[in-house]
């Protein structure tokens, strides 16, 4: 167990103006699972384009030694023929096509350049098979959901004889069930003799299953530990990331709580691709001025969609169910009612619904509350870089300016502009989903800094998040949400992560 | 064209105001530029330049200025409203046949139905946006991609106007119609007879000395506001450089103008136009929903535009103006035909495309469009007084599309390169 497979060593990767990569080193053990950690930005992903080809040699210093030989690869196919594959964290899948055909995507199973359909089908089921996807490889891609897609994902690096597999951030999108079924495949995958190194933002899964972790930091090793021998614990990585010991991940907070703003009552939504399938059924809650309630369910038990179905019917079909605001019934047709009634949603897809990336900080604040900031139609542009500026630095949102544009900032000061966005609407109730996903340790913080002050001003935040420390941290109360139903509702004092997780997981008498 | 340029620097001035250290900068002794949002207003000039040089001058003769504009004005017409569309994600293939058939109806109606002009321009201008009403409603409400939409409204319209016609073309028009089309402004106050003025029309002058007062005023009274908030505003050399240039720009268009005929009246309805429209697309919350469309349709939505209703009148707009330009080619023509605008939405797409929008939408700026619009508008006019066979415009016109594109795709790739 003590060979190296790989080694790098001395990588420095420079961008015009800014160093990504700084001196690391990099040392993995044949058969094991090694974990990289570090903040967003630390350098991972940029280590990771340099070891697959992403960035070709002579683009970095440093050397790189895999199986024993030097290596200078010039782009993903000379990394992929030396047995080093990696899978995105963005899946790179074409959804019509079929599970079969993704495997041998770009490694097609031809004779004399013509497909031979029953090998292709024949291998993928083979393959399938060890990577426990129980589904038809002629199945389309886009009809299977984003855990099995990751297991194609495995299959089609396995097709092309890995050696050392690369996962970055794999169960970001994935619910806890597949994300444990993914990890118990690549023990299995250890097992086999097959070399992985995992990114990962999910402590509790690297603490359960990596032999080894390397800590980055600002484009730096800072150390590898060896899991076993180390006694290594979530807070000791934690600290290793942020450089500092994080005694408390979550501020302080002594909430005050008012009258009820918003109750939701029998809230049906039907899903818009499956006819007949409710996606939330009957489903019931109730808010207060400056509580903080987290939403706690499983991937795919409907969250977002009673989220976006409540925000302005931006989700699913034939919605039934009463709102009630400040104790009146409302209605609610659309985005624009939702935001006159004093509803904001930050969206848990910051980039794809939430920012317009290739518009300025400025204007993505002002998206939502133009009509605060004009006079017949005309915007009043002094007025909205005045208030850009103001949450520029109430926010501290890291940008040169408010004139930046929001696509070049990292995941949490976009986050500060998406929270900006809808806080400048003035809204009774801010409903934030996943606010922290995908953003590092610190940011982390102020956002959590930010969703208190919002309570302490007398608004309502429902949390909808994936990690239960996080709402076990934050909220005030968390309802839990299975396939659809509000099945518990926890106050703190009572709240753990066994008991929320047995009410995430009641199934329906 | 240059009574536009107030808003050219405005707008020019706005989106790329904040940090110095943006890829795609170049500076030049102290002052540095952008060359992404500038190159273009550089292309034309070197354009110009060029052809000065290879025609002797005829390019820039007043006679030759006033024919580039009365005869490229349509299409200049149609570029302002292509645009919007374009910013918005989408694309209009259909405005050549519905400048034919808006030109058609007018002609039915002013010549064999002989209803008095200002009624029959109105019912042309409604026309126009039921027109682009109908392809808004395909478009926003029904979801059908504007590409097929348009594609058969191309049809469409060239089949209504052939109807319409009878396969023949209808003239002449009324007087007003021409001018309008095809005219001068009256010397109202006279000729001067001063040294190299000679023979000037002064009410032209002043237009323009008022057009370059109005620039300059509002320029600085934009630089002082954004002072007062403490933002980034450009060294005062620059601005200086900038104003100056632009009032010779100006002066210069007028003078020539003024020495031949007059300000052709398509020049001042263009500048109208432009200037109202680089108001509404930077200055009004439409305007800013079309570029929030254009730059993430989804959160867009999620933001509370409405989404549907700004694409509709979108293509609306564009209805309207195709009757507008419809109006002024048939009125320049003095004939309404079957074929007329054939290829115009070529025309005015490349000349949006060549000003700097971007092919995913959600870039692009009123006066871009124009500038591209008037950069093919002037190899047209340079090639031709050269001499040179219409297959070699062509080919030219091709090559600079492409460069323009792909000039615009290679910045972008170095400025994410450099993240």
């Amino acid at each position: 167990m003590t060979e190296q497979i790989l080694r790098m060593s001395g990588i420095t990767k420079t961008f015009p103006g800014v160093k990504a990569l700084q001196d690391v080193n990099l040392s993995v053990r044949r058969g094991e699972i090694h974990a990289i950690c570090g903040e967003n930005g630390a350098g991972k992903s940029t280590l990771m384009k340099v070891l697959s080809g992403v960035y070709p040699h002579g683009g970095y210093e440093g050397e790189i030694t895999f199986e024993g030989r030097r290596c200078e690869f010039g782009g993903i196919r000379d990394s992929e023929r030396a047995g080093i594959v990696i899978i995105h964290q963005e899946l790179a899948l074409s959804p019509q096509l079929s599970i079969a055909e993704n495997i041998f995507l770009g490694n097609e199973r031809a004779r004399r350049g013509l497909i031979d359909w029953n090998r292709t089908n024949y291998e993928a089921a083979t393959l399938m098979k060890r990577v426990g996807l129980r589904e038809n490889p002629t199945t389309a891609i886009a009809d299977i959901g984003v855990g099995k897609q990751q297991l194609v994902e495995i299959a089609k690096a396995l097709a092309k004889e890995v050696r050392l597999l690369i996962l970055d951030e794999p169960t970001a999108a994935l619910n806890d069930d597949d994300s444990a079924h993914l990890l118990d495949l690549l023990r299995g995958l250890r097992d086999e003799g097959i070399t992985c190194v995992i990114i990962s933002h999910k402590l509790n899964e690297v603490t359960a299953i990596a032999d080894s972790v390397t800590i980055i930091r600002d484009g730096r090793t800072i150390e590898t530990l060896d899991m076993a021998a180390d006694q290594v614990t979530e807070d000791r990585i934690i600290s290793g990331m942020v450089g500092r010991a994080l005694d408390n991940r979550f501020p302080p907070h002594e909430p005050t709580i008012g009258d009820e703003v918003l109750r939701v009552e029998d809230w049906t939504v039907y899903s818009p691709s499956q006819p007949g399938r409710k996606v939330v059924d009957g489903a019931a809650l109730s808010l207060r001025r400056g509580e903080i309630v987290g939403l706690a369910g499983l991937m795919g038990a409907g969250r977002t969609e009673l989220a976006m179905s409540v925000f302005g019917r931006t989700y699913g079909v034939h919605i039934t169910g009463k709102i009630f605001k400040d104790g009146k019934p409302i209605e609610i047709r659309n985005v624009q009612d939702a935001i006159r009634h004093g509803i904001a949603y930050a969206t848990e897809d910051r980039k794809r619904y939430g920012l317009n990336l290739i518009e300025d900080v400025k204007r993505n604040i002002s998206a939502a509350g133009l009509r605060g900031m004009s006079k017949r139609g005309w915007v009043d542009e002094m007025q909205e870089y005045r208030v850009a500026e103001e949450f520029h630095k109430s926010m501290n949102i890291k940008a040169p300016s408010v004139s930046s544009i929001v696509g070049q900032l990292s995941g949490g000061n976009q986050q500060k502009v998406v929270l900006s966005k809808w806080i400048l609407t003035e809204p009774d109730v801010l409903i934030l989903d996943e606010p922290t996903r995908g953003i590092d340790v610190g940011a982390k913080y102020e956002i959590y800094t930010i969703i208190n002050r919002l309570a302490d001003q007398g608004k309502a935040v429902l949390v909808i998040s994936s990690e239960l420390p996080e709402l076990l941290g934050l909220c005030d109360r968390i309802y839990t949400l299975s396939e659809g139903r509000i099945t518990g509702e926890v106050p703190r004092r009572d709240a753990t992560q066994e008991r929320l997780m047995h009410l995430m997981t009641k199934g329906q008498e | 064209m240059s009574s536009i340029t107030p808003a050219d620097v405005e707008v020019g001035a706005k989106g790329d105001g904040g940090s110095p250290r943006q890829p795609g900068r170049v500076s030049l002794g102290g002052l540095s530029l952008n060359l992404r949002s500038s190159g273009i207003y550089i292309a034309f000039a070197l354009i110009v330049a060029l052809f000065s040089v290879l025609t002797d001058g005829a390019l820039l003769t007043p006679q030759n200025i006033s024919n580039i504009i009365v005869q490229n004005s349509y299409v200049l017409i149609l570029a302002i409203g292509m645009i919007l569309v374009i910013i918005a994600g989408h694309i209009d293939l259909s405005v050549g046949s519905v400048v034919a058939v808006t030109g058609g109806l007018a002609a039915v109606l002013m010549v064999n139905m002989s209803v008095p002009w200002p009624l029959a321009l109105l019912i042309t201008l409604v026309a126009g946006a039921l027109i682009g009403a109908w392809q808004g409603y395909w478009i926003a409400y029904f979801g059908i991609p504007a590409f097929i939409v348009t594609l058969a409204g191309m049809l469409l319209f060239r089949a209504l106007t052939l109807t319409v016609l009878g396969n023949q073309g209808i003239g002449p028009f009324p007087d007003q119609v021409r001018t309008l089309a095809n005219g001068f402004t009256s010397g109202y106050l006279g000729n001067i007879g001063l040294g190299l003025l000679g023979g000037a029309d002064l009410f032209s002058l002043l237009v323009g000395l008022v057009a370059v007062a109005g620039m300059v005023a509002a320029q600085w009274r934009s630089r002082a506001a954004r002072q007062g908030y403490g933002q980034t505003v450009d060294p005062m050399a620059l601005f200086v450089l900038k104003m100056a240039a632009g009032a010779a720009l100006i002066l210069f268009l007028v003078v020539q103008l003024a020495r031949f005929n007059n300000l052709p009246w398509v020049l001042v309805l263009l500048a109208v136009l432009v200037l109202a429209y680089s108001l509404m697309a930077g200055r009004t919350v439409f305007g800013r929903q079309i570029y929030a469309i254009g730059g993430n349709l989804q959160a867009a939505v999620m933001s509370g535009v409405r989404v549907k209703s700004v694409v509709f009148w979108i293509f609306v707009n564009m209805g309207v103006l195709s009757a507008i330009a419809g109006i002024i080619f048939a009125g320049r023509l003095n004939q309404a035909g079957p074929t007329a605008g054939n290829a115009f939405e070529l025309d005015a797409i490349a000349a949006a495309f060549i000003g700097g929008a971007a092919v995913q939408g959600g870039v692009g700026k009123i006066v871009g469009a124009i500038t591209g619009g008037l950069i093919m508008a002037v190899i047209n006019n340079g090639m031709s007084l050269i001499g040179s066979p219409s297959e070699r415009v062509m080919l030219v016109k091709g090559a600079v599309l492409l460069a323009a594109v792909a000039f615009d795709v290679w910045t972008k790739r170095r400025a994410g390169a450099a993240r």
